[in-house]
């Protein structure tokens, strides 16, 4: 093992936290210089996760470690799942920082946005690469604090509010997951993340406490996930300026929490285990209803941003659905949906983005031939919906056919119905959309020729959105090939279940 | 060379302070800046070297032998107070200066300098002081000192502060000095070490343990002894709010957690430790819910101080209850500590160069602050972070052994007042960066420069976040001489 492999989990994550501390000491007029780190730091990191990427797929393992205090060790390392979130967020960042240049042209406290956006990210990596509880949850809590600041960015009295309504569930939240996590390191030792699980060696004397300790790590973890009842927060932080949201939603803050919903079921419990205790329906219950509430409430929003909100609140709830039915097929498809909607919800924040930069249009009864006056962003929004709704080929499709066919293999056959009923309900709240976008008549428009030369916005934030949207076409059509997040997740799938 | 080392943090404050008495005004200004980085540097190097050594290191003052003579005693533990302390005041002692400006040259404010260099020396003298007389000693020296700076603007809010302040300093010290007169005639010797050895818990000892322990927890501000701190905190000027709430307090800390978990082991009963835990709780949760309903921003950090020092209260029960958990309570209560003492200091740096540049705390009217002074704001979320105990700071890594050392002992009470505490903490703390947030609704007030204040908040707010990231030193240090083995 060479000096490099070593450093390397932790160069991923440092990159964005020296970029962010060189940003905070930018001056607000310095544009160019901060446009220039803030993409040749996503785009360096990119490139590093993609060497990772190709060891890890050779069987390498990538750890750094460093004593913290006793036998408390702060551990960074890259297995084959951290990877799968490492890439969306370094590829996401990338695209999300090209639109949040363009996006905030112009206004104020730019190097705290930036900075803290920087740390967000890197704070996002962190949670991908902890190798054990306690960096885990030290890269979990800064994703809350860095995120706190961008999300009362526009200091305005509802994004204050906003903020506090996050604080006032995350950080509960945070000390749940951190009282389990010292629970546990006080029952088993500094137990690591490790593929298969890392409880074996107390599961037999201390069933009532472990289930209690997953209870606590789930309603942790279900904040950020937003699994209801604890999704309050994720509809006012809607406040926040469109990247924000985009962020918030696809890549850093829900993801952080089902990722780490998938982390403790499979990498510190493990199948066995959790099978044993059987607490998995519960987790499935939870799921199931969050899945439903959130298409339900979505039905009713007039706001698009909250629809969206309403809807992400409902679509994470697929990951943790997948993992609890606990068959390999299923588990593929849940874990592949932290992708597949992490570029479908990020497609749809950008183009709502869009259409309030530029036509100031926020309420879906103003969306009325809004394909006439935008039609690429459109085009990037319809595809996203459909992907959402589950159509084939996007991306939406193999998330939820693995989901379906992974249930009727471990012979729970009442999935079938939720993911009918769900799809049913995104049809029922994104159709209507697409529809008043496409084909409702406007007075006087509609004779228009539609402009197609892809000048209807600034290129910064036009391109973002078409490269998702193709990004999720594409992984949906070419889910068989090699280096698809298909592929991948069945890559981990196969390791977690030592197939 | 340690003990040379030692001897010059005891020499160079105490020149310094004579220096700032009687000489002119250029020479003061040369000879305290070179004394708060000397005294840094000289405690680092004690420090680096009780950690390379891994001895602890013993000073017989002109040749007595103990029990007759004065023995000063630096283990791990005093290494590290040394060193947060050089580096707190050295922090205090640039701001101060940046603080006062020309005032402190003459007239009254100028005898605040020969007070903080006395102050600083008999802080230093505590931490390595290996006898209960010689504590009290410094601890009087140290709170006389307070006084006076606590009285010096000489306003009438700051004389009947320092006045009340003095008053129950008093208090404290006369009953703990009582408590080492009857150690010391019951058991002939005042020797920390010597006092563990011969300790056997009969009349005279349980009643010389309980004054001591009063006196020192009044010193402590434990609830409900804790009504004369936040007025005498809050009103100082900064400097010396930052000294009182930072290293005070941290020393008569120092001083219970050294004799509970040493010389008066043997008294600790469950009752006895119940108590102490449950006025600690009380202490977390009144301190906090007053500190959340503070109009000013430096009566929050004063009642905050209430609240986290009951924190070294809390988790004593579980010495008793769990023997096991000893290890992670004495790691986790000095980690807090130490990181406490910084974040807590800079605390209240970063709310002085706030009301210097406003001219006024009220929290409700710093609308907009964020925006027009990040530094300073950056500096007081940072130290927040550390009241919270939120990652990646040393208050974290003190409540996580705590933590694991209540859920060890199965005390889920301690375990909800370590939550309750914390998200207490968080809801004070971005109450006030809430409304800094804001944006604001017009242009700054046009304030003196206080850029070099800021970056010094800062500086000293960056030390909690060291000790949590670099924690592996620290602790290496701390196990030097540990009566309870490494770390966990």
């Amino acid at each position: 093992m060479n000096g490099f492999d070593y450093w390397f989990p932790f160069i991923v994550p440092l990159t964005s936290m020296v970029a962010g501390i060189v940003i905070f000491f930018l001056k607000e007029e310095q544009h160019q210089m901060r446009t220039f780190i803030n993409l040749a730091v996503a785009g360096i990191k990119v490139i590093l996760v993609h060497i990772m990427v190709l060891g890890v797929y050779q069987n390498r393992f990538y750890e750094f470690r460093m004593t913290m205090f006793g036998d408390v060790d702060f551990v960074l390392h890259a297995d084959s799942l951290s990877l799968l979130f490492v890439s969306l967020s370094a590829v996401l960042w990338l695209v999300t920082t090209v639109y949040a240049i363009g996006y905030l042209e112009g206004s104020p406290n730019r190097s705290r946005f930036f900075g803290f956006f920087s740390f967000c990210v890197s704070a996002t990596t962190g949670i991908a690469l902890a190798g054990n509880l306690i960096t885990f949850i030290i890269w979990y809590e800064l994703l809350t604090l860095s995120t706190y600041p961008l999300v009362i960015h526009r200091g305005t009295v509802d994004s204050l509010k906003a903020g506090r309504l996050y604080l006032a569930y995350t950080l509960p939240g945070g000390s749940l997951i951190l009282i389990g996590f010292v629970w546990l390191v006080s029952l088993a030792g500094p137990v690591e993340f490790a593929e298969r699980g890392s409880l074996a060696h107390v599961a037999a004397q201390h069933g009532p406490e472990l289930t209690a300790i997953f209870a606590l790590l789930v309603a942790g973890l279900g904040v950020k996930a937003a699994m209801v009842p604890l999704h309050g927060w994720l509809p006012s932080a809607m406040v926040a300026p469109a990247p924000v949201s985009a962020l918030l939603h696809a890549v850093a803050v829900v993801k952080a929490g089902a990722f780490g919903l998938v982390r403790v079921v499979y990498d510190l419990f493990g199948i066995e285990l959790c099978a044993r205790l059987s607490v998995m329906p519960f987790l499935a219950a939870a799921s199931t209803l969050t899945i439903i509430y959130g298409s339900v409430r979505a039905l009713f929003q007039d706001d698009l941003k909250r629809r969206l909100a309403f809807s992400t609140v409902s679509q994470v709830s697929y990951i943790a659905l997948g993992i609890s039915i606990l068959g390999p097929i299923a588990t593929t498809g849940g874990i592949v949906h932290l992708v597949h909607q992490g570029l479908m919800k990020i497609t749809l924040f950008f183009c709502a983005g869009n259409f309030a930069e530029k036509l100031h249009i926020h309420r879906i009864s103003e969306m009325d031939g809004i394909g006439r006056r935008m039609p690429w962003t459109t085009v990037a929004f319809s595809l996203a919906a459909l992907g959402m709704i589950g159509v084939p080929p996007m991306a939406g499709f193999i998330s939820k056919w693995y989901i379906g066919s992974g249930a009727v293999e471990a012979q729970q056959q009442w999935v079938i119905l939720v993911l009918i009923t769900s799809s049913v309900l995104n049809a029922g709240y994104f159709l209507p959309i697409i529809y008043r976008a496409w084909f409702a008549p406007v007075e006087g428009r509609d004779d228009h020729p539609i402009d197609w030369r892809l000048g209807e916005i600034h290129p910064f934030l036009l391109w973002p959105p078409l490269i998702t949207c193709l990004l999720a076409l594409l992984a949906g059509l070419f889910a068989g090939a090699p280096a698809s997040p298909l592929f991948w997740a069945e890559v981990i799938t196969t390791r977690e279940y030592g197939l | 060379m340690t003990p040379y080392l030692v001897i010059a943090l005891l020499v160079i404050p105490i020149a310094a302070s004579f220096s700032a008495l009687l000489t002119n005004h250029i020479v003061r200004l040369a000879s305290r800046r070179l004394a708060a980085l000397t005294i840094f540097c000289c405690a680092s190097l004690v420090a680096y070297e009780i950690t390379l050594s891994g001895e602890v290191v013993d000073i017989v003052l002109s040749g007595w032998q103990v029990p007759l003579g004065i023995r000063l005693h630096v283990d791990g533990l005093s290494a590290l107070l040394l060193v947060m302390t050089g580096f707190i005041a050295a922090c205090i002692t640039f701001f101060a200066e940046a603080y006062f400006g020309k005032q402190a040259q003459r007239g009254r404010l100028a005898f605040f300098w020969p007070l903080w260099f006395l102050a600083w020396t008999a802080l230093n003298g505590l931490f390595v002081s290996g006898d209960a007389f010689n504590l009290y000693v410094t601890l009087e020296i140290i709170n006389l000192a307070a006084v006076a700076m606590v009285a010096l603007p000489r306003t009438e809010e700051a004389v009947k502060a320092a006045l009340g302040y003095l008053v129950i300093a008093f208090l404290g010290s006369l009953s703990y000095l009582f408590g080492v007169a009857i150690l010391y005639t019951s058991l002939g010797t005042l020797d920390i070490q010597l006092l563990a050895h011969r300790a056997v818990a009969d009349g005279p000892f349980i009643l010389a343990a309980v004054l001591m322990l009063i006196g020192l927890m009044i010193k402590t501000a434990l609830f409900p002894l804790h009504f004369w701190l936040p007025p005498a905190h809050a009103s100082a000027p900064t400097p010396v709010s930052a000294l009182l709430s930072g290293l005070v307090v941290t020393a008569s800390a120092y001083m219970i957690v050294r004799f509970g978990f040493t010389v008066f082991a043997p008294l600790l009963t469950t009752p006895v430790t119940m108590l102490l835990g449950l006025l600690g709780a009380l202490a977390v949760v009144w301190g906090s819910l007053h500190a959340f309903m503070q109009e000013r921003v430096k009566m929050v950090i004063a009642y905050s101080t209430i609240a986290q020092l009951g924190y070294v209260f809390v988790v004593f029960p579980i010495v008793t209850i769990n023997p096991d958990s000893v290890s992670l309570v004495w790691y986790g209560v000095l980690y807090f500590m130490v990181s406490h003492a910084c974040a807590k200091a800079a605390a209240f740096l970063a709310a002085g160069t706030l009301k210097k540049a406003l001219g006024h705390d009220s929290i409700a009217h710093i609308g907009g602050a964020a925006i027009h002074w990040p530094m300073v704001l950056m500096a007081f979320g940072l130290a927040g972070v550390n009241l919270i105990g939120l990652p990646p700071s040393g208050g974290f890594i003190g409540k996580w052994l705590m933590l694991q050392g209540a859920i060890k002992a199965g005390q889920w009470l301690i375990v909800a007042t370590l939550i309750v505490g914390s998200l207490l903490a968080a809801a004070y703390i971005f109450r006030v960066l809430r409304v800094a947030l804001r944006t604001p609704e017009g242009p700054p007030p046009q304030a003196q420069n206080i850029a070099p204040l800021a970056a010094l908040a800062l500086i000293l707010a960056m030390a909690p976040l060291l000790l949590g990231v670099f924690s592996q030193f620290p602790f290496a240090l701390l196990a030097v001489g540990s009566p309870f083995g490494g770390a966990p």
